[in-house]
C-alpha cells in the first residue's frame, strides 16, 4: 500500500508539466500577496475612441503572443532535430522588412501600395525559404542546427537591412496597425487572438496528420526511422520551414505594432526566450517526445515573469538579470537528478512518519 | 563502418581533429595571400596583420575557453557577457572607487571564477544542458552589467592609461610612412597574454593527460566513464577554464577599448563560437584544436578587413560575408568529414 | 573470504523503481578461474556486473575482494579499476577520436604527462603480441567494429587486474578472433586471474569456462561446475522449467513445395548497394524459409539491406510475384510488401522514447500516410492484439519501449512488420542478445507465418538456429554469394565447408 503510494509521489514529481505550472502559480501567488491590482481589468478607451481592455493580465497576453506562436516552431525544430534554431530573431527582422518593401514600395506615397495580406504572404514566402535554409543545412549537410542557423544569425539583420536599402519605411494607414494593436469594437488585443488561431492550427494539424509521431520519431532514432520507411531529412526540413511560416506571422505583429522597423532592435534575443519558453516546458532540447502545450504554456510564463518585475519597477536593461535568476532556479528543480532527489526525500519523510507511527 | 579494411591514403588515416585544421590553415593562407596580391592597400603592410591581433586578442583568448568547452561536448554562450561584466566592473573599481590594477585583475578572475563554479556545477553535477545554464549565465551577466552601472565611459586611471598604450614593438618589421619615417610594427600587452593563453591551452590538450581527458569526454561520454574517467569533473573544469578565460578575456578587452559600457562585447559570444567552428572545433565534441582556434579568429577579423578595404564599407556587407564565410566551412567540414566516413 | 578467492559477493540487492533487479545475490570467483554467468534477459547478469563495476550503486549485500580485510566499496568505474577489476563490455566502449593507443591507457596511468611515443610503443607491442592489426596512431573510429573490441580486450588484460570481466565480447567477434580471444584467457588463467564470462553462446560456454553461476528473475539459481551440468539442464535452470526438446520445431512445420508456373513471391538480379557487396542474384517463394549464412562481415546484412533499400542500391533488377518493381527507398519496400527486422535492434530497430504503442503502428501508419493518423482507439487495438498474440510483456501499452527487456523489444519489432502485413518478412538476426524462451518463441513464430503463406528470410548467427528453421541456405564469403545448400546438403559440416570455400584454396 505504501509503496503504491510512494510510487505516485515520485511519477508527480516526474510528470513534465509539473514545473511550468508550479511557476505559473508561484507567480500568481506572489502577484496576489504582493499587489492583488495587478490581476485588475479595466475597460477603457484608446486614443482612436475604441473600447480597450487594459491592465497586467492582458499585456501578458497580447505581449506573449509573438513568443507562444514561435514556440510552436521552435518546438517541432526541438523535437526533430535535437536542436534549436537561434537564427528566429533575425528571420523575423527580414520577414518584417519584406512586408514593409511591398506595403510601402519605392515612392513616398501615404497609401498602401499592396494590400496587406499580399505583403504577408510574400513574407510567409520569404521565411519559408530562409527556414528551407537552416533546414537544408540541418537535414542535408548534418551541421548541427545551432551552428548552421548561426549563419543566418550572423547574417540576417543585415539582410532585413539591404532588402530596404537601409532606410526606415513607414506605413501611415492605420488599418495596419489592427495587427499588432485593437481592431475597432473589440476590446481585446488582436495579437492575442492570432497566437489563439495558431494554437487551434497545431492543435489540428497534430490531430490530422501524423506530424507529432514522425517529429519524435526522428528525434529519437534517426536511423531506424528510416527503416520505417519516414525520410527524416524531409521531416527535419519540414520543421524548419513550420518554423518559419511561425516567424512570419511573427513579423507581420512586430512590424504592425510600430508601423515600422527597426532593423537591430526588432525581435532582439527572442530566440533565446523562444528557446527558453520550450525548455521551461519541460522538453528536452536534445530532441525527441514534446508536449507543444507545455511550451506555449513556457512562453506565457516568461511574459508573465517579464510584465511582473516591470511592474515593479525593474529597467528593461537589468531585467535579464532577474529572469536569469528565475530561469536558474526553474530548471535547477526541473533537473532529472534535483527530482529523484526530492522524490527520495519525500519518501524517506514518508516511510519515517510510517515507522513512527507504527512505533 | 565497414569491416573491409584497405590500406589508406593520408587523409583517412589523419585524424578528425588534424584534417579541420589543416584545412582551416590552408583557408587562412589562401585568404590572406589573396588579398595581399589583389587588394595590396593595407595588407602589404605588416601592422595590419598586427592590428588583426591587437583587436582581437580578447577574442583569441574566450574562443580559446569556448573550444575547450565545446571539445568536451558543451557550449557557453556567457562569454561576452563576462566580457562586458569584466570591463563595466574594472572600470567602476578604477575610476570610482579607487582601485589600483592588481586587484582590477583579481577582480576579472574573480567574476570568471564565480562565473564558472556555478554553470560548472549546474551543468557537470545537475547535468542540466549547458545552453540553457549558459543562457541563464548571459542573462545574468548582461543585466547585472547595468546595474552596476548604465552608462558608458573612459577610464582615466593613470597606470591603466600607460597599460592600455604600452607598445611592443616587433624588431625588424614595420613600414615607411608618407613622410618617409620608419614606423615599426607593434603589438599590444594583450596580444602577449593571448598568445600565452594559446599556448598554455594547446600543450595542455596535445601533452597532458588532463587534457586529454577533454577530448575523451567529449568523444562519448559513456565510454569516458567506463575508461575510468571522472566526466563530472572534467566537464566542471572545463567551465572553470572557459568562465576564467571569458574573465582574462574581459580585462584584455578592457585594456584595449579603455572604457565601460553596456553595449561592449555585444554578440562576442557568438564570434567565439564562429572562430571555434572555423577553427575545426566540431559542436558535437571531440574534435578541435587550440591553434585552429587561433586561426579561426584570424579568419574571421581578416575576412571583415578584406570586405572593409574592398570599399564595401556598409555595416550590413560585415554580416553577410561572416556568415557566408561561415556557411562555406561549414558545408566544407561536413563535405570532408562525409567523404572521409565513406572512404572508411 | 573462501580460500582461493579473488572476489566475492554476499546478498547483493540492487532495486530499481518498481524493480528488484538483485535479491541477495552470492558469487563466487577463484583464481584462476573462467566462470560463466548465465541467464535470461533480465536475469540479473548486466545489473551484478555493473554494481561490481561501480556503474550502479548496490543497495545492499557486501562485495570482498582479495587483498582487503573487510568489504570494498565501489562507487565509480575508477575504484572499480584501482581495486584490480577490469571489464570489456558488449557495446564498445571506447572513445572513437581518440587514438587507439589513447584507448588503451586513458584514465589508468599515472603522471600528469602524456608521453606519447611511449605510449604508442606500448600500444604497438601489445597490439602485436596479440595480434591485432591496428596501429597505435589509428584513430580508433577508422577501425572495425571487431577490431575497436579487440582494443578494448587489450585494454583489460594489459591492466594488471585480479579480476577481469567480459560481459559478451564475442557477439561481434569472428571465429578466429573468438579463438585469439579464448588463448589469451587462457594464458591470463594460467597466471592466476579470475575471469567472468557472459555470453549467450552455449558452445563457447562449453569450450573455455570451468564453473557456471546461472541467476534467474534477479536471483540465484546456483553454481555448478561445468561436468557437472549438461547443456540441456543448464537451459533448462536458465528458463525455470523443463525445456521441450528444441529440436522437435521443425517437425511441426510444413515443408514448402513449389506449385508449377507461379513466380516467385520475388527475385532480384544482379543486384548490388553502396556498401560493396557483389551483384547478387536471389529469389523466395511463396511460403519458404530461407537464409544467409556466412561469418560475421562477409555480407549477410549487407544483402538484405540492399533488397529492402535501406542502402543506396546501384544497379539490379527486382521482380515481385512476376513483376518489375524499382525498389530505392525503405519505404518503396515497404509499400511492395516487404518488412525488414534490422540487425541492430537499439540502433536501427527500436525509438527508445516512444511508447510499445507507437513503436508496433509506426511502419503501418508510415504506410498508410502522413494525413491519415490512426486514433488513439485504433492503436491502442492494434497494440493490444499483438502484445497479446506475441506474449510481450510490458506494463502497458503507453510504456517506454526502452524499458522493456531485449527480447520484449524484439518482439515488438516483429509486431510492427507482422501489423503490415507482409507477403515477405526478412529477420536479421532476430535472436541475437536476447533470452533462449523468447529464441524459441521467434523461431516458432517463422515457421508459423511460412506455413501460412509467408515467405521469410532469416539470418542468424548461430547455424544451428538456421538448420532449423530454414529450407533453404545461401552461403556468403567475402561480400560475394558463394553457395546454396538445400535438401540434405543442410548440416554443419556442408556449410563450415562451403563457407570455408570447401578448404581447398587456401
Amino acid at each position: 500500500m505504501n509503496k503504491r503510494k510512494s510510487f505516485s509521489f515520485s511519477s508527480i514529481f516526474r510528470n513534465q508539466l509539473i514545473i511550468p505550472l508550479a511557476a505559473l502559480v508561484l507567480l500568481v501567488l506572489f502577484n496576489l500577496i504582493m499587489d492583488p491590482s495587478f490581476f485588475k481589468i479595466t475597460l477603457g478607451q484608446n486614443s482612436l475612441g475604441n473600447p480597450v481592455l487594459s491592465g497586467a493580465l492582458i499585456t501578458i497576453l497580447d505581449n506573449g503572443s509573438e513568443l507562444a506562436i514561435l514556440a510552436i516552431g521552435m518546438t517541432l525544430v526541438t523535437a526533430a532535430s535535437g536542436g534549436q534554431d537561434i537564427s528566429v530573431g533575425a528571420n523575423v527582422a527580414i520577414a518584417g522588412s519584406v512586408m514593409l518593401r511591398i506595403l510601402c514600395g519605392r515612392g513616398d506615397s501615404a497609401e498602401m501600395q499592396a494590400p496587406v495580406i499580399v505583403a504577408f504572404i510574400a513574407a510567409c514566402i520569404v521565411s519559408m525559404l530562409f527556414g528551407a535554409f537552416n533546414g537544408v543545412l540541418v537535414a542535408y549537410f548534418k551541421i548541427q542546427p545551432m551552428v548552421a542557423t548561426l549563419i543566418l544569425y550572423t547574417a540576417g539583420r543585415s539582410i532585413a537591412a539591404w532588402i530596404n536599402n537601409n532606410e526606415l519605411p513607414i506605413v501611415n494607414d492605420p488599418s495596419f496597425g489592427y495587427f499588432g494593436g485593437f481592431i475597432p469594437g473589440i476590446p481585446m488585443p488582436t495579437p492575442f487572438f492570432i497566437a489563439v488561431i495558431c494554437v487551434i492550427v497545431i492543435t489540428l494539424v497534430l490531430k490530422f496528420t501524423t506530424l507529432g509521431l514522425y517529429t519524435q520519431s526522428v528525434g529519437i532514432n534517426e536511423s531506424s526511422s528510416k527503416l520505417n520507411g519516414l525520410n527524416p531529412q524531409v521531416i527535419k526540413l519540414l520543421t524548419f520551414v513550420i518554423l518559419g511560416l511561425c516567424v512570419a506571422v511573427v513579423g507581420l505583429i512586430k512590424v504592425s505594432r510600430i508601423s515600422t522597423i527597426n532593423y537591430s532592435v526588432i525581435a532582439k534575443d527572442i530566440e533565446m526566450d523562444a528557446i527558453l519558453a520550450v525548455a521551461l516546458g519541460g522538453n528536452a532540447l536534445s530532441g525527441g517526445k514534446f508536449n507543444m502545450y507545455a511550451s506555449i504554456l513556457g512562453a506565457y510564463i516568461i511574459q508573465f515573469l517579464t510584465t511582473t518585475l516591470y511592474k515593479y519597477k525593474v529597467s528593461a536593461d537589468a531585467l535579464p538579470a532577474y529572469k536569469a535568476i528565475v530561469v536558474i532556479l526553474l530548471v535547477v528543480f526541473s533537473a532529472p537528478t534535483v527530482r529523484e532527489w526530492m522524490s527520495k526525500t519525500f519518501n524517506n519523510l514518508k516511510n519515517n512518519n510510517t515507522k513512527k507511527e507504527v512505533a | 563502418m565497414e569491416n573491409n579494411k584497405k590500406a589508406g591514403f593520408s587523409i583517412k588515416n589523419m585524424s578528425d581533429t588534424n584534417l579541420l585544421l589543416t584545412i582551416t590553415i590552408v583557408i587562412f593562407f589562401v585568404m590572406y595571400i589573396g588579398a595581399m596580391i589583389f587588394l595590396k592597400k593595407g595588407f602589404l603592410k605588416p601592422q595590419t596583420f598586427f592590428n588583426v591581433l591587437n583587436t582581437n586578442a580578447a577574442l583569441i583568448i574566450t574562443s580559446c575557453g569556448m573550444s575547450l568547452v565545446m571539445i568536451t561536448g558543451g557550449i557557453d554562450i556567457s562569454v561576452g557577457g563576462v566580457v562586458a561584466l569584466v570591463s563595466m566592473s574594472c572600470a567602476v573599481l578604477l575610476d570610482q572607487k579607487g582601485g589600483n590594477i592588481p586587484e582590477a585583475i583579481l577582480l576579472a578572475l574573480g567574476i570568471g571564477l564565480l562565473f564558472g563554479l556555478v554553470q560548472g556545477y549546474l551543468v557537470a553535477y545537475l547535468d542540466i544542458q549547458p545552453f540553457i545554464v549558459s543562457l541563464a549565465g548571459m542573462f545574468f551577466a548582461r543585466g547585472m552589467t547595468t546595474i552596476v552601472n548604465n552608462q558608458p565611459f573612459n577610464v582615466a586611471h593613470e597606470g591603466f592609461v600607460a597599460l592600455k598604450d604600452t607598445r611592443i614593438n616587433i624588431p625588424g618589421l614595420g613600414s615607411v610612412n608618407k613622410k618617409g619615417v620608419f614606423v615599426p610594427a607593434y603589438i599590444e600587452i594583450g596580444v602577449v597574454v593571448a598568445l600565452l593563453v594559446v599556448v598554455v591551452l594547446f600543450v595542455m590538450l596535445r601533452w597532458s593527460k588532463f587534457g586529454r581527458r577533454f577530448y575523451a569526454v567529449g568523444g562519448n561520454k559513456q565510454s569516458a566513464l567506463m575508461l575510468g574517467i571522472n566526466v563530472k569533473q572534467t566537464k566542471f573544469m572545463s567551465h572553470i577554464i572557459c568562465s576564467l578565460l571569458a574573465g582574462l578575456g574581459g580585462f584584455v578587452y578592457f585594456m584595449h577599448v579603455g572604457s565601460g559600457s553596456p553595449s561592449h562585447a555585444m554578440g562576442m559570444e557568438m564570434n567565439a563560437i564562429a572562430s571555434s567552428i572555423i577553427g575545426g572545433t566540431m559542436l558535437t565534441g571531440g574534435v578541435g584544436n587550440i591553434i585552429g582556434t587561433l586561426f579561426g579568429v584570424m579568419s574571421l577579423s581578416t575576412i571583415q578587413n578584406i570586405v572593409s578595404s574592398a570599399g564595401l564599407d556598409q555595416a550590413w556587407w560585415t554580416g553577410i560575408t561572416i556568415a557566408s564565410m561561415l556557411c562555406l566551412f561549414l558545408v566544407i567540414q561536413s563535405v570532408v568529414m562525409t567523404l572521409k566516413k565513406k572512404s572508411v | 573470504m573462501k580460500e582461493n578467492a579473488v572476489l566475492e559477493v554476499r546478498g547483493v540487492c540492487k532495486y530499481f523503481p518498481g524493480v528488484k533487479a538483485l535479491q541477495g545475490v552470492d558469487f563466487t570467483l577463484c583464481k584462476g578461474e573462467v566462470h560463466a554467468l548465465m541467464g535470461e534477459n533480465g536475469a540479473g547478469k548486466s545489473t551484478l556486473i555493473k554494481c561490481l563495476t561501480g556503474v550502479y550503486e548496490k543497495d545492499q549485500g557486501n562485495i570482498y575482494i582479495d587483498g582487503h580485510d573487510g568489504p570494498v566499496s565501489i562507487k565509480s568505474p575508477q575504484e572499480a579499476q584501482k581495486n584490480g577489476i577490469s571489464t570489456v563490455y558488449q557495446e564498445i566502449t571506447l572513445c572513437p577520436n581518440l587514438t587507439v593507443a589513447e584507448n588503451m591507457y586513458i584514465g589508468r596511468t599515472a603522471g600528469a604527462v602524456q608521453n606519447w611515443k611511449k605510449m604508442n610503443d606500448d600500444a604497438d607491442a601489445i597490439l602485436s603480441s596479440l595480434g591485432i592489426p591496428a596501429k597505435s596512431t589509428q584513430q580508433l573510429g577508422s577501425c572495425s567494429i571487431a577490431i575497436q573490441q579487440m582494443v578494448a580486450i587489450a585494454r583489460a588484460v594489459d591492466m594488471d587486474c585480479k579480476v577481469l570481466i567480459l560481459d559478451e565480447p564475442t557477439s561481434s567477434l569472428d571465429e578466429s578472433e573468438v579463438a585469439k580471444l579464448f588463448k589469451l584467457m587462457r594464458d591470463l588463467k594460467e597466471k592466476g586471474v579470475g575471469i567472468i564470462f557472459v555470453t549467450h553462446f552455449l558452445d563457447q560456454v562449453y569450450e573455455i569456462c570451468d564453473k557456471i553461476t546461472v541467476l534467474r528473475d534477479g536471483q540465484l539459481v546456483g553454481e555448478y561446475e561445468i561436468e557437472n551440468l549438461p547443456r540441456v539442464q543448464l537451459v533448462s535452470k536458465m528458463l525455470g522449467k523443463e525445456l521441450d526438446d528444441m529440436s522437435d520445431i521443425k517437425s511441426e512445420a510444413t515443408t514448402y513445395k513449389k506449385e508449377d508456373g507461379a513466380s516467385s513471391v520475388f527475385e532480384a538480379e544482379g543486384l548490388c548497394s553502396t556498401e560493396g557487396i557483389k551483384p547478387f542474384d536471389f529469389h523466395i517463394e511463396k511460403g519458404e524459409v530461407n537464409g544467409f549464412t556466412g561469418l560475421l562481415g562477409s555480407g549477410r546484412s549487407e544483402c538484405v539491406r540492399a533488397i529492402f533499400g535501406a542502402d543506396r542500391v546501384t544497379q539490379g533488377k527486382v521482380k515481385m510475384d512476376g513483376k518489375e518493381v524499382k525498389i530505392q527507398k525503405p519505404i518503396d519496400a515497404m509499400k511492395n510488401g516487404i518488412a525488414y527486422l534490422p540487425e541492430d535492434r537499439k540502433i536501427d530497430g527500436i525509438i527508445g522514447d516512444l511508447s510499445v504503442r507507437d513503436n508496433i503502428v509506426i511502419a503501418l501508419q508510415v504506410l498508410k500516410g502522413f494525413f491519415k493518423p490512426f486514433s488513439k482507439a485504433e492503436a491502442y487495438k492494434f497494440a493490444d492484439e499483438y502484445i497479446k498474440l506475441l506474449g510481450i510483456k510490458t506494463a502497458s501499452a503507453d510504456t517506454p519501449i526502452k524499458s522493456l527487456s531485449g527480447g520484449n523489444q524484439q518482439k515488438c519489432i516483429v509486431a510492427r512488420w507482422l501489423l503490415t502485413d507482409p507477403k515477405y518478412l526478412i529477420l536479421d538476426e532476430p535472436t541475437r542478445g536476447i533470452d533462449v524462451g523468447t529464441k524459441i518463441d521467434i523461431q516458432k513464430l517463422v515457421l508459423k507465418l511460412a506455413s501460412e503463406g509467408m515467405s521469410v528470410t532469416f539470418i542468424s548467427s548461430e547455424t544451428d538456429e538456421m538448420l532449423r528453421t530454414c529450407s533453404r541456405l545461401i552461403v556468403m564469403r567475402d561480400r560475394r554469394v558463394v553457395g546454396e545448400l538445400s535438401g540434405e546438403e543442410l548440416n554443419q559440416t556442408m556449410i563450415m565447408n562451403t563457407i570455408a570455400g570447401g578448404g581447398l584454396d587456401e
